[in-house]
Order: structure tokens, then sequence, then C-alpha cells
């Protein structure tokens, strides 16, 4: 059996059952095992990077070595966690002298990094170790006309020198994975522009702008869902909407599922054990069509 | 070496900061194209900021215009400009290392001084409710492993976030 020491960040454990349920189910039926380790801090994302550089690389590298320790790769759900450690365990296998200066403060807490264990995406671990043809075949219910806009958001692709997931302008992974679903992944402008997460909280205006217009644009495509891969992206388009009709008047309806959700759904998981209440913009209509 | 230009002192004392600091290393090499400005999807729905604005006041050693205007806390990350600046400039990161200097001299804005608050207590930027740990078994999830504070303050001691929280606090 394949083992992945599970990194699950702060954002999912806090608000979004829905992601752990159906991310944790999915890998359990496609074989995967998630060892939850002791210990594990905050992944040290962009808010943190913004505040000290070094002190992020430290404790990305902390965690890191954590699942060096228990021998384990580390797969992460969420796209932030994702790219703090996937871009420090990267920087620090191809610069000797940086490794060491973090090493120099991770002895402070007992820690060394070694550079010996590879950190995935979610989507990685699906390409990976799964493949899109035993997916195929894993599917038992399939998400037939079920138009899905693919949304990777910034940090499973950028900054792609350093986290390799795939081509930065003209990804095809995640749209490879919902079509392995049954579901047909239609194209919309602007796709792989922000969704403004990042901002919320500093201007949630600029925020909700940037929120505003994938919205408009998924729905001019006539998508019956946007799916995302990170909890930020989430609660920008899911709690977003809610803002966005409240402020501007506009109402979307547009269901925004993860896309662990959509993989659960298809892989026969009972939707009353995805804590689907957990969304704003009820997924009942995406239900009905696709069970 | 200074001088002065337009009413500005012109210093290269600033860019100096800024190439020494993880993230900035490569703000010198820019030839003001504006590939990054046209890439940003900020800039496009605001005029607050614009990152080739950004790193030209930047080397032209506006220091005091860079670190206390809104503008380097309005990239949202994206690494869209970093991806296909033709000069290969890390621009996302040296936003980043405009932002760890600004934070350094005391501008720092509510949302992160809150998130700095937060790792140092919680070893979390978003904190676990006792709600949702005790949901967790009823949804079918298995229990959270404790976070390592203790190491992570051991960390944030050895790089001197403590310190920089300090700042923060004593006005």
């Amino acid at each position: 059996m394949t083992s992945y020491a599970i990194f699950l960040g702060c954002t999912i454990p806090a608000r979004q059952p829905n992601y752990e349920l159906s991310a944790r189910k999915s890998l359990d039926k496609l074989g995967i095992e998630l060892v939850d380790l002791a210990n594990m801090t905050c992944c040290a994302p962009p808010p943190v990077q913004s505040i000290d550089f070094e002190t992020s690389l430290a404790i990305a590298a902390y965690n890191i070595c954590l699942a060096e320790e228990a021998e384990l790769d580390l797969v992460t759900l969420c796209s932030g966690c994702f790219e703090s450690l996937a871009m420090t365990n990267a920087m620090l296998k191809a610069d000797e002298k940086l490794k060491a200066k973090i090493n120099k403060i991770l002895s402070q807490a007992g820690k060394q990094f070694q550079g010996s264990k590879k950190v995935k995406h979610f989507l990685q671990v699906l390409m990976d170790d799964v493949g899109l043809y035993r997916l195929k075949q894993s599917v038992t219910k399939p998400l037939k006309n079920l138009k899905v806009a693919a949304f990777y958001g910034c940090h499973a692709l950028r900054p792609s020198e350093l986290l390799k997931l795939d081509d930065p302008e003209q990804p095809r992974i995640l749209e490879n994975l919902i079509e392995a679903l049954g579901a047909e992944s239609v194209e919309y402008q602007n796709k792989l522009k922000c969704c403004g997460g990042l901002l919320r909280g500093y201007s949630d205006e600029l925020a909700l702008e940037l929120a505003r217009e994938k919205l408009a644009n998924t729905s001019k495509a006539s998508a019956d869902c946007i799916a995302t891969l990170c909890p930020f992206c989430f609660v920008a388009l899911d709690i977003g909407q809610v803002q966005v009709r409240a402020k501007f008047n506009e109402n979307y309806d547009m269901p925004v599922l993860h896309y662990s959700e959509l993989l659960a759904l298809a892989l026969g998981i009972n939707p009353e054990e995805l804590a689907l209440q957990t969304h704003k913009i009820n997924t009942d209509k995406i239900l009905t069509k696709i069970l | 070496m200074e001088h002065e230009e337009g009413g500005k002192t012109i210093s290269s004392a600033f860019s100096d900061a800024i190439t020494s600091r993880l993230g900035g290393e490569t703000i010198t090499l820019c030839y003001q194209c504006g590939t990054c400005a046209s890439s940003c999807p900020v800039a496009k729905i605001t005029p607050r900021f614009n990152p080739r604005e950004v790193i030209r006041l930047s080397l032209l050693g506006a220091k005091e215009e860079v670190l206390s205007s809104d503008s380097i806390w309005l990239c949202c990350s994206c690494y869209n400009c970093q991806e296909r600046c033709p000069q290969k400039i890390e621009i996302a990161d040296v936003i980043y290392a405009l932002r760890n200097i600004a934070f350094e001299k005391g501008y720092i804005p509510d949302i992160y001084s809150q998130f700095a608050s937060a790792i140092s207590n919680d070893g979390r930027i978003a904190k676990v409710s006792q709600f949702m740990e005790n949901k967790r078994p009823t949804l079918g999830l298995p229990p959270l492993q404790p976070t390592g504070v203790e190491a992570l303050r051991k960390i944030l001691s050895a790089t001197g976030f403590g310190k920089l929280k300090q700042k923060e606090e004593s006005p």
C-alpha cells in the first residue's frame, strides 16, 4: 500500500471538513494510506513569507523534517501549504548554503532538514499513484452531463520552476482528472487568474472584485459548478459569492466544489458522509444532476 | 553615493538593502518593460498597485514612499509576473522582501499583525475551535494531532520573529 503523511494545514481542519472528508475517503478507496503525524504546525504560506521569508522557510522545513523522520512523502490538500512546503523543499535541496542556514535555525528545535522526501499536491498523488486509467476504472457514478469549470488558483502551479506541477500557462492536469470522472471540463475566460483570496482581510473590496470576475466568467461558460483545489479559493468563491450577491445584487448560484468532492461522488461515496452542508452555495442541484 | 534628482534622494542603499534580502536578490535586473504590470490581476482593477512602479520607486531609492505605502500589500501573490518576467526577476519574492523590510520598520497592516500573533500563540494561522475538534468524530474524521507549538516558538526565537512582534506591540 502506498502511504503518505498528510499535511492538513490550518484552514481545512478549522473550516472545511468537506475537503478533508472527501480527500480521505477517496484516497482510502483508491488504496492510498494517509498517516497523521504529531507536532505539525502552520505551513508558513505567503502571509508568513510576507512577514519574514527566512522564518517561513524554517517553519516549512521543520514540517518536512517530521515527514523525513517518519520516512514518508508528504501530501497536501491546500495549495497554500503545497506552495510553501514544495517551494521550501526545492529551494533547500538546490542550495547547500541556504540549507545550512536554515538547519542552523532548526537545530534549536532539534531538527535537521535532509532533503530526502517529496512534497506532493493531492492532484499529483492521484496522477502518480493512481493514474487516469485506474481512476476511470474506479468510477462507479460517472459525472455524466456535468459541466465543470476547472479552477487551478495560483499556488498549485506557481512558482512553476520550484513547484513543477504542470505548465503554468497551459496546465491540463485538473481538466484530465475532471474528464476521468466522466464530467465535461468547460473552458472560460481568464481561467488561470487569481481568486483574490490572499487579499481578503487586507482589501476585501479588491478581493471580491477578483472573485466576482471568476463567477461571471464561469457562469457565462454555462458551467454547472467550479472545481477548486485550495481552501482559500473555495472561500473566495463560495462565501465570496454570498458577498457578491449582497454587494452587487448579482446571483450566480454557482456551486463550488473541491475536486476531491467531485471525485468522492464519482467513486460512489454517499454524499451524506461528505459534510456538504459546509458549502454556502447549496450543492443539491449538482447531486440531482449526477445521482 | 547619493545625489538629488527631481526632489528625491536617489540612493543605492535601498536597493542594496533589498538585494541582500532573501527573495530580493534579482530586483536590479529590471529594465522596466512592464510585462509584470500587464500580467497583474490587481493592477488591472486598481491604480493603487503596479509591480513595475513598485520596482521603479525602489530602484530610485524612494524608501519611505515604498515602505509606507499600501501598494506593497496589494500584491495577491499570484506569481504571474514572476513567471513572465523576461529578466527572470523574482517579482513576487521581491514584494515579500519589501514587506519584510516594512515589517521591520514597523509598517504593519492589522491583518498581518494578527497573522504574526496567531503563529506565535497557536502555531497556526487559523485556530481550530473546540467546536470543530468535538465535531470531528461525529463527521467520521480522526482526532487532530497536537500542534508543534513548542518547536515553532524555538524556531521563531532563533529567527528573531519574536522581536518583530515586540516592535509591533511597543508603539
